[in-house]
């Protein structure tokens, strides 16, 4: 038997890989530049301050910004914001769609604003090299085969627990969670990035439920937690393109 | 439109009776469930038993009392993709090991059917038979290797 008929409900790997760009065999002979080189060049491209305002600004915003918006924000003006952002583009980091911002179609409507968001593609960079991922990927097999789903959420509930601050907005934040409240309702906070995306797809129950366990943690805490503080109970809503949990307040 | 739909079908051995303490959560998330299933884009069909709700009074293997089974149909791999693992089902998913037993053999399984066919528990329970034969193909598959429509 093979390991795809044991473990079908990894979901889609090749999926996952995808996204998180191209595998090692991708290395360019010509130059000799691999995966590491890449990595180095579009995390260069952030070594600039005002450029990587603007891509922390554009990887935060619900959805994607056009060049006055980032402009604001940065503090700098239109021209200096699109020779930025597109730099941002040629590095891999950003991605650009065009949408009509007026909402109106048709003859008349003007052109298409050209808009940014964050690219799907991952970047890693590790130096010594390391391999976590691939540490990861073989651990979440193990215990899938294994069937610990429960012990595995519970070990992410008591290190949650530990990690947890005073506000549970901002360990999230700390945690690379990217919240931010949902348009129309304040009581409600969803996390824009999911810090496991590759690892989720490809093994969705298992990783999902550790996530929730992990997020029920962080956002408790212990009993000792400030009192007075927003409380927030964490729930399942998964959705495209975010994290599967949500934040309610209580 | 394609005239195939995509059938699903899962075993699972539940770690006690159905009836008893250790399932009554999962027995009550079904309505609930079951609903947003069939309120789901590209839902096509579910199994239920002669009680009409859910499958939980189905028995695949007659000898084993405590292995559900549980089929469905839909437009496409996608759709169901979404449902399983994009939407409430999800929460549930992660609670599997509460009432569910690890399987070390596949319990899953995938395949196309003609649109309208209505797959029995027999045919269900033949194609897991078949990936666990014969791996992934195109007459039983899994979401890690999905297979397209046929196309006549």
């Amino acid at each position: 038997m093979s390991e795809e008929q044991q473990d079908p409900e990894r979901a889609d790997p090749e999926r996952a890989d995808r996204e998180a760009g191209e595998g090692p065999e991708r290395a360019d002979r010509e130059t000799g530049e691999g995966p590491e080189d890449e990595a180095l060049a579009a995390l260069g491209a952030l070594g600039d301050p005002v450029r990587r305002g603007l891509y922390r600004f554009v990887a935060a915003a619900p959805a994607a910004v056009g060049r006055d918006a980032a402009a604001e924000a940065a503090g700098i003006s239109r021209s200096l914001a699109a020779f930025h952002l597109d730099r941002l583009v040629e590095a891999g980091l950003l991605e650009t769609v065009f949408r009509r911002l007026s909402g109106r179609s048709g003859p008349g409507a003007g052109r298409p604003a050209k808009l940014y968001r964050r690219a799907a593609r991952e970047h890693t960079l590790s130096l010594p090299p390391r391999a976590y991922d691939t540490a990861g990927r073989l651990l979440a097999e193990a215990v899938e085969r294994a069937g610990l789903d429960r012990e595995l959420q519970a070990v992410a509930r008591e290190r949650g627990a530990e990690q947890a601050s005073g506000d549970a907005v901002d360990t999230l934040r700390a945690h690379g969670y990217e919240p931010f409240h949902e348009a129309g309702d304040e009581d409600v906070v969803r996390l824009r990035n999911c810090p496991f995306h590759a690892l989720a797809e490809e093994f969705p129950a298992l990783v999902c439920g550790m996530n929730l366990a992990l997020v029920e943690g962080l956002v408790a805490g212990r009993d000792d937690r400030a009192a007075g503080a927003d409380r927030w109970s964490a729930e399942m809503s998964p959705g495209p393109g975010r994290c599967c949990v949500a934040l309610r307040r209580f | 439109m394609t005239g195939f739909h995509l059938a699903q079908v899962n075993v699972g051995r539940i770690v006690a009776p159905i009836d008893g303490p250790e399932l009554a959560c999962f027995v009550a998330e079904l309505p609930a469930i079951n609903k947003l299933a069939e309120e789901s884009p590209g839902f096509v069909w579910r199994m239920v038993d002669d009680d009409g709700a859910d499958a939980t009074t189905l028995r695949p293997d007659g000898a084993d009392d405590l292995l559900l089974v549980n089929c469905s149909v839909w437009e496409s791999v996608e759709v169901l993709r979404d449902y399983v693992y994009r939407s409430d089902h999800l929460r549930v998913l992660t609670r599997r090991r509460e009432w569910f037993t690890r399987m070390t053999e596949a319990h899953q399984a995938l395949w196309w059917v003609p649109a309208g066919h209505r797959p029995t528990v027999a045919e269900a329970v033949e194609r897991v038979a078949l990936l666990r034969e014969h791996g992934s193909g195109p007459r039983a598959f899994t979401f890690r290797d999905p297979h397209p429509a046929p196309t006549a």
